[in-house]
């Protein structure tokens, strides 16, 4: 496996061999092909970052521009799915599911419960997430607690190319709706990705780190940090356990409580704002679930109660960091 | 600076190797050690395993801290004997960091070690290294791939001077996961068109497991095309299998579900680390794996047991050994005890399982290397 | 009306009968509280989804609202299951899950009433892909109310429609009321096919008292929308006999309202009145058809009645496919 793609061309990737092997699946979104219908080329963007370039040339109309209008594209991906075709469609910036969050969680996510298990929806949603590139309040929330929430509604978030692939296949092939999150500042992490199509299966935890001190949970592109401090901690003989949950719904309940029996230890980065975030529904997993072999206070990492801001001094203070997570882990083995 | 200081580098295990983790040493400085000593353990992407003593001598140094990482090549420790002074080590020490530079994290290496030819329609993917007109070829077993001989490899090529093929068969590694009717004859055929079609008219074949079946039956259909067999816990010379364990393995889609499987194939159950297992589990994860080896597994089981016997095909093979680990579970280790006539060399290893060849690496290669010269 | 052959006379009789004692008899029951939650009624609707349906098979699918018995009857969902999903029993075509306002049978091409006012115009423009991108001359229709036609979901739908060139009806059931608010003020627009012509698609208004009317206004949309020349949009004036929602004490409608329309405007009086004056149907075999479904709806609540409660066991499957 030697091949390394970025986190992008995974997506990109898993997209073009999904959409070559199964002719129900289709790509739409915002400038997802870019310049329909202006004087210039088509496929001018591939979307706004140019995840999709060139599924057009690939592809043709499988892949359709559409208007800004959430609500209208993401309902008639949803309907679609529903007629046994298999949408993927791009919400641009996660943000703006303030436009259209009605036809994920009210339509799509209660359908089969609703209609007695008698309607399947296999839609996925993409979009970009997360803070780190200077978008400010309205561009860089992550806001996966809140598809968590809901049920009838699955939720992914990769944090390597390789996962990005083989959780991208899953979600295409999985008959349920899928919500897929990728990171912005994870688009040019580079990392071994086979050629071939693969799956990964939703509710397995990836255990980065192996060790026995401390638990750390970490979501998305916080992953990437925690490990980066059990590196650091390893070298001084503190040994973690980093577990990515890779998909918050489903969770692996199992992975995360064994780790915490284990090291009994538990600090949970989240860059999410903290109220009602997944550091608060794995501390709650823990302290339900593993109080008794918890041997100190669960310490939670996340940005703070506040809008993502722009400039940089305050940006970079409110995403949560390496320093941070290290006093964390410093602070659970006192 | 004395010709009796010989250091301890960090070693290669494999084509994709970049940098390995010691544990721990089972050494202490001072401790006289012998050639081919374990003396560390390290942990890669894909194994844990020993590093071996490069020379006899005393340890004088070890200038590695535990559970850190480093690279390929990065000097781990110094040996030398008692003639040579604490000054001219610690020279040593300070020469070798200094002019030490980590091999770049060049991708290409593999990529173009890696070579695939098409075969039949099916891509299958081979490593050649070494020269010489004479070849060995190394076949994997059910469910592994050409890195089963991560220990193997290099180490044959430098023991014999022979050119050392390893491939993927169909549905494994990085080949097609079409297997045709996924019979043994299909497995045999596509190895045989392999051997033809890379320029092989006869080779040295080492088989492993199911991999060893698939040798035995090469052998069968054109013996004119081996020139010895040696075989690893090998498939073929008797009726029992671990179907549990093939079953388990083919079904397993989870870490958790495939450990416990994994854990059988070793004596050593801590050699299944969590890289062992991911490594796994991307290979089952792949479009066709699944199907692949069922179709194989169907090919190769007629009800609860193996449906090819091969012992009097190793009675008429010029030269073979027959090499097993003592605690292998997958297929039991008295198929040894099963072999008459011929020219047999048959070799038990005690502390080792199904993969005796990564265990013993040493023991093993050292009995291919004498069935092959 | 001469296209109809008598089979289909009495079958849109029989449909739009239906519905009437469907809802007649849940207004009933509910007042004597044998039925849980809310419910919205459709009489005074029939012609409109009856109209509609008529022209529709089991791969035209549409999108119905809160009010939705009516629409889940014109597109074939079995009455007893229907009946039973309003009382909430293990019987129903949702297994007790959906109730009145979440009604859906896949299968028959209805793809749920929808709580949501505005829900299901998005959802339709997927249908219409769905059948636009496979090459078949399948089409899906969205029914939504007057409240619905000033939602962003319908104004984004019916743009996205256009802009794709989609296989969609849109069908606003002006019945003047959304909940208490009148039509007259909340919508901008003096006429709803101006709004359609905003959207590039034609736009036309019919009685939604008369069926015939109904029938042939949606024929020639259908029709377009089947031979690939777009989106429509159907303005159907009709009037509601019962509340938003059945409790409603409907102090905002005006003094003997409802009567007066029941007196002179009711679908069923005038459809029997058209074709029994044009010789199509005698009257007998209407009073057959009557005497029939009454029949059914008896017998369907006393169905609902008599089953059973889902079992709790139930209520936590049928959230994923795969969990």
């Amino acid at each position: 496996m030697a091949r390394k793609i970025t986190y992008q061309q995974a997506v990109n990737e898993a997209l073009d061999q999904e959409m070559a092997r199964d002719p129900s699946v289709i790509v739409m979104g915002e400038d997802v092909v870019g310049g329909q219908g202006s004087p210039g080329e088509m496929d001018a963007w591939g979307g706004v970052l140019g995840v999709t370039k060139g599924l057009y040339a690939k592809h043709g109309d499988r892949i359709m521009d559409t208007p800004i209008t959430e609500s209208g594209y993401i309902g008639a991906a949803v309907g679609a799915a529903t007629c046994g075709m298999r949408p993927v469609a791009e919400l641009m910036f996660i943000d703006f599911m303030g436009v259209c969050l009605d036809q994920i969680f009210n339509q799509a996510g209660k359908f089969k419960y609703m209609f007695g298990g008698k309607a399947e929806t296999p839609v996925v949603i993409r979009a970009m997430y997360g803070a780190g590139f200077r978008a400010a309040a309205q561009h860089s929330q992550c806001l996966y607690s809140v598809f968590t929430h809901f049920p009838g509604i699955k939720v992914v978030l990769p944090s390597t190319p390789y996962d990005v692939k083989g959780l991208l296949i899953q979600s295409i092939r999985d008959n349920d709706p899928v919500m897929f999150l990728e990171h912005k500042m994870l688009y040019t992490l580079e990392g071994e990705v086979p050629e071939e199509p693969y799956t990964i299966p939703f509710g397995e935890a990836n255990l980065v780190r192996e060790g026995g001190d401390v638990t750390i949970v970490g979501f998305g592109r916080m992953v990437h940090l925690a490990a980066e401090v059990a590196d650091k901690l390893a070298k001084e003989g503190i040994s973690c356990d980093v577990i990515d949950p890779r998909t918050t719904s489903p969770l692996d309940e199992e992975t995360i409580l064994e780790s915490i029996e284990n090291t009994g230890r538990l600090v949970v980065v989240d860059e999410s704002n903290p109220r009602c975030s997944m550091a608060s529904d794995i501390a709650e997993l823990a302290a339900t679930k593993a109080f008794s072999s918890l041997k100190a206070a669960i310490q939670t990492v996340t940005a703070p109660h506040v809008p993502t801001p722009f400039a940089a001094s305050l940006e970079d203070a409110y995403i949560p960091s390496v320093d941070q997570i290290e006093a964390a882990v410093r602070k659970v083995l006192k | 600076m004395s010709d009796s200081i010989r250091g301890i580098t960090m070693p290669k295990w494999g084509l994709s190797m970049k940098e390995g983790k010691l544990l721990e040493w089972s050494v202490n400085e001072g401790d006289e050690i012998s050639k081919g000593d374990e003396i560390a353990d390290v942990e890669t992407e894909k194994i844990a395993s020993a590093v071996e003593a490069p020379a006899s001598g005393k340890l004088r140094k070890i200038v590695t801290e535990n559970d850190t990482v480093y690279p390929v090549g990065a000097l781990l420790g110094v040996i030398a004997d008692d003639s040579v002074s604490d000054d001219e080590v610690n020279a040593y020490v300070e020469k070798f960091l200094a002019e030490f530079v980590p091999p770049e994290d060049d991708d290409e290496e593999e990529v173009s070690a890696s070579e695939f030819i098409d075969i039949n329609g099916l891509n299958i993917r081979y490593v050649s290294k070494g020269e010489g007109d004479d070849t060995i070829l190394l076949i994997h077993g059910f469910g592994g791939d050409l890195d089963n001989w991560l220990f193997n490899h290099d180490d044959l090529v430098a023991r014999t001077g022979k050119k050392v093929i390893a491939l993927d068969l169909p549905g494994h590694g990085q080949s097609s996961k079409s297997v045709g009717d996924g019979s043994q004859d299909f497995l045999a055929d596509t190895v045989i068109a392999f051997m033809k079609a890379v320029g092989v008219d006869k080779a040295h074949l080492v088989g492993h497991s199911m991999g060893g079946a698939v040798a035995l039956n090469i052998a069968s259909k054109q013996a004119d095309m081996v020139n010895s067999l040696s075989l690893i816990c090998s498939a073929g010379l008797g009726k029992e299998i671990n179907l549990e364990y093939l079953d388990g393995f083919i079904s397993s889609d989870s870490r958790k579900q495939i450990k416990p499987f994994l854990q059988q194939l070793f004596a050593d159950v801590d050699l299944v680390t969590r890289q062992l297992i991911n490594n796994m589990l991307q290979y089952k994860r792949l479009d066709g794996v699944t199907a692949a080896l069922q179709q194989i597994k169907d090919g190769f089981i007629e009800g609860a047991s193996q449906k090819k016997q091969f012992n009097d095909v190793l009675g008429s093979v010029s030269k073979a050994s027959v090499i097993w680990g003592a605690k292998d579970q997958i297929i039991p280790a008295s198929h040894k005890d099963n072999i008459s006539g011929g020219n047999v060399e048959v070799l038990s290893v005690a502390d080792a399982g199904h993969m005796v060849q990564m265990e013993a690496a040493k023991e093993v290669n050292e009995a291919i290397a004498n069935t092959v010269a | 009306m001469s296209e109809l052959s008598k089979n289909q006379l009495l079958d849109a009789y029989r449909m739009m009968r239906t519905i009437r004692d469907f809802e007649v008899r849940v207004h009933d029951e509910f007042a004597k509280g044998g039925i849980p939650g809310f419910v919205h009624l459709y009489a005074g609707e029939e012609a409109s989804a009856t109209g509609i349906c008529m022209h529709l098979n089991d791969e035209d699918r549409i999108a119905s609202t809160h009010r939705g018995h009516g629409h889940c009857i014109a597109k074939g969902v079995d009455v007893m299951g229907m009946m039973a999903e309003i009382y909430g029993k293990e019987t129903g075509t949702c297994k007790g899950k959906g109730g009145s306002m979440h009604i859906a049978d896949l299968d028959r091409g209805m793809l749920g009433a929808n709580g949501i006012v505005g829900g299901g115009p998005p959802l339709i423009c997927g249908v219409g892909l769905a059948h636009k991108m496979r090459g078949t001359d399948g089409v899906g229709i969205a029914f939504f109310g007057d409240g619905a036609s000033n939602q962003g979901t319908t104004l984004e739908a019916m743009n996205l429609a256009t802009v794709w060139n989609l296989p969609c009806i849109f069908v606003v059931e002006n019945n003047g009321y959304a909940e208490t608010t009148s039509s007259e003020w909340s919508v901008s627009c003096d006429s709803y096919a101006d709004r359609a012509a905003g959207f590039g698609m034609p736009g036309t208004t019919c009685d939604g008292h008369d069926f015939f009317a109904v029938y042939e206004t949606a024929g020639e949309a259908i029709k377009r929308a089947r031979s690939g020349g777009g989106p429509s949009f159907i303005e159907v004036k009709l009037n509601r006999y019962y509340g938003h929602f059945e409790g409603d004490s409907q102090t905002y409608r005006g003094d003997n309202e409802v009567e007066k329309i029941k007196a002179e405007k009711d679908c069923l009086m005038l459809f029997r009145k058209r074709v029994t004056e044009a010789n199509l149907l005698d009257a007998s075999e209407m009073d057959a058809i009557d005497k029939e479904v009454a029949e059914l709806i008896d017998e369907s609540v006393k169905k609902a009645e008599a089953a059973a409660e889902p079992s709790v066991d139930t209520l936590l499957t049928d959230v994923y496919v795969s969990y």
